[in-house]
């Protein structure tokens, strides 16, 4: 949010800056599986941002007093790179801001997470945001689930995030860095579109009821396109796999001998 | 995970001079480099080497000198082994083995002065600072030739902001940041005398001694042995060097392709 003064105009003729109406997301694009490390992991090109996403786990919960013997725990870290955005080097390791972020991930994953079949145990989701041009919680969780779908840890709900605000008396969706800055509203939801429940939300600006009430519209209708992009992604990775057997069965070649 | 099957069928491998992935003592991995995939930083790589994955991204900024240095830019390369990389790696401050990774690669690039800090004088007490920061993206050993490679490539095609009027200009037609010299490293390891160029993640599990040399077209610049173990022969030093000086070669190709020269 800024002084009115120094705004720029980010509404010409009805669209935005870079072309978009009001209604229209970013181009995106999700690759599951990216790290051979992890139990999960997802890399989310949204816009600018570029987003890493991993999942550990389960494991064992430690230190052991964070353990739950009924159900599993999940910890999050959301963390952007010091070289992620176009202004001055950030300073690496947790602020207050990424603090806060990552709790409501967290919150978002413990409501989708089949927690109660990994007692006593830990899921741990990383979010790295190499790359960041405004909505990088929304696409980060949006990352995350895949990452998590990919693990195989159960899930009821495949959830995305998307960010809905008000530049002036529009009311927009997917807001990029410049108009974060300078928009009215910004307000980060994230979707379960199986029920259609919210599970996340925050919110800071200016807004009507109407206006939120519209932009939560806008959110469930984009919802439809980003869960495409998800499922894409994690049928992908099973449509690769296939293609390279469907010609030659699977081979194993013994190391040289002298 | 260190077990310790996976550690007995590595040295009875090795016994045979076979590496767990089939490669030769001395054969680096595939190595695959992507410039600029952070456009907003002024400069970025990611280095892969096997399944080793490392980003690096260079910003700019404007800070004072250092007293004894006042007409001289400054140089701080950090490192992050994120936990996303590895189960080895744990959320925290940064461990003693992400300190040495920054500091290494920061020596790699001091030594063969690859930044020419002169040029980054702007006017008293303002100079440009320069920082390196090495993202470990996925873990599978030899995290410093990997850094190194991406450090120098990132530099390679770093923009060179300017300053106005108080200002700094980070987009539109930029200059590049003036660069001296290339560097890149070296990373071997011993398991039970048997010499390794560029250990896996799981060998680096086993490996008693470990040092990394970085050298530039001419010479050495900088080393470090890692790790307790047994130690080095000055003629197994010797023997790693010229692998060095043989194998960077490539490494060198590598970076100039793909900056264009």
């Amino acid at each position: 949010m800024s002084s009115s003064q120094d705004k720029p105009v980010l509404i010409v003729d009805g669209k935005r800056l870079d072309g978009r109406m009001p209604g229209d997301i970013r181009p995106a694009k999700i690759e599951a599986n990216v790290l051979k490390n992890a139990a999960g992991s997802a890399y989310i090109e949204w816009g600018n941002n570029k987003i890493l996403a991993a999942v550990y786990g389960p494991s064992e919960a430690l230190p052991k007093h964070t353990s739950n013997p009924e159900r599993a725990v999940i910890k999050c870290r959301y963390q952007m790179a010091p070289f992620s955005s176009l202004e001055e080097h950030g300073r690496s390791g947790p602020n207050r801001r990424s603090i806060e972020i990552s709790k409501v991930i967290k919150e978002v994953f413990e409501n989708v997470i089949i927690t109660e079949n990994f007692p006593g145990s830990e899921i741990n989701i990383f979010i790295e945001v190499l790359q960041g041009d405004g909505g990088t919680r929304a696409a980060g969780v949006t990352a995350a689930a895949v990452a998590v779908a990919t693990s195989g840890i159960p899930m009821t709900d495949l959830p995305y995030g998307v960010s809905i605000g008000k530049i002036g008396d529009l009311i927009v969706i997917d807001l990029n860095k410049i108009e974060d800055n300078y928009s009215d509203a910004d307000v980060p939801i994230v979707i379960s579109p199986r029920t259609g429940k919210i599970l996340l939300l925050q919110m800071d600006g200016d807004m009507t009821r109407e206006e939120i009430n519209k932009g939560m519209e806008m959110a469930a209708k984009a919802g439809e396109a980003i869960t495409k992009l998800q499922v894409d992604a994690l049928k992908k990775q099973y449509i690769e796999i296939s293609k390279k057997y469907k010609n030659e069965a699977p081979s194993f070649t013994p190391p040289a001998q002298k | 995970m260190k077990t310790t099957i996976t550690g007995e069928y590595i040295k009875e491998m090795l016994g045979k001079d076979i590496r767990e992935d089939a490669r030769k003592l001395l054969e680096y991995r595939d190595i695959v480099l992507k410039l600029g995939t952070i456009p907003n930083a002024e400069g970025s790589a990611e280095a892969n080497i096997g399944n080793t994955k490392v980003l690096a991204g260079v910003k700019l900024g404007v800070g004072e000198p250092m007293p004894d240095k006042p007409n001289e830019g400054n140089l701080m390369t950090s490192a992050e082994l994120l936990p996303l990389a590895s189960e080895q790696f744990d959320i925290g401050p940064p461990s003693p083995e992400a300190i040495e990774l920054a500091r290494v690669t920061d020596r790699g690039i001091r030594a063969a002065n690859v930044v020419d800090l002169s040029k980054l004088f702007i006017e008293k007490d303002k100079v440009w600072n320069v920082f390196i920061d090495i993202y470990v993206l996925n873990y599978d050993g030899n995290l410093f030739d990997a850094s190194t490679l991406a450090a120098q490539a990132a530099l390679s095609s770093c923009r060179m902001p300017k300053y106005e009027n108080e200002v700094v200009i980070r987009e539109g037609g930029l200059g590049k940041l003036q660069l001296n010299n290339m560097v890149t490293s070296c990373t071997f390891g011993t398991i039970v005398n048997k010499i390794l160029l560029d250990p896996s993640g799981n060998e680096s599990l086993f490996i008693d001694s470990r040092l990394t040399i970085a050298n530039d077209e001419k010479n050495i610049r900088a080393m470090q042995k890692g790790l307790g173990g047994v130690g080095f022969l000055p003629k197994e030093v010797d023997m790693m060097m010229d692998i060095t000086l043989e194998r960077s070669k490539d490494l060198r190709n590598i970076i100039k392709k793909s900056i264009g020269e």
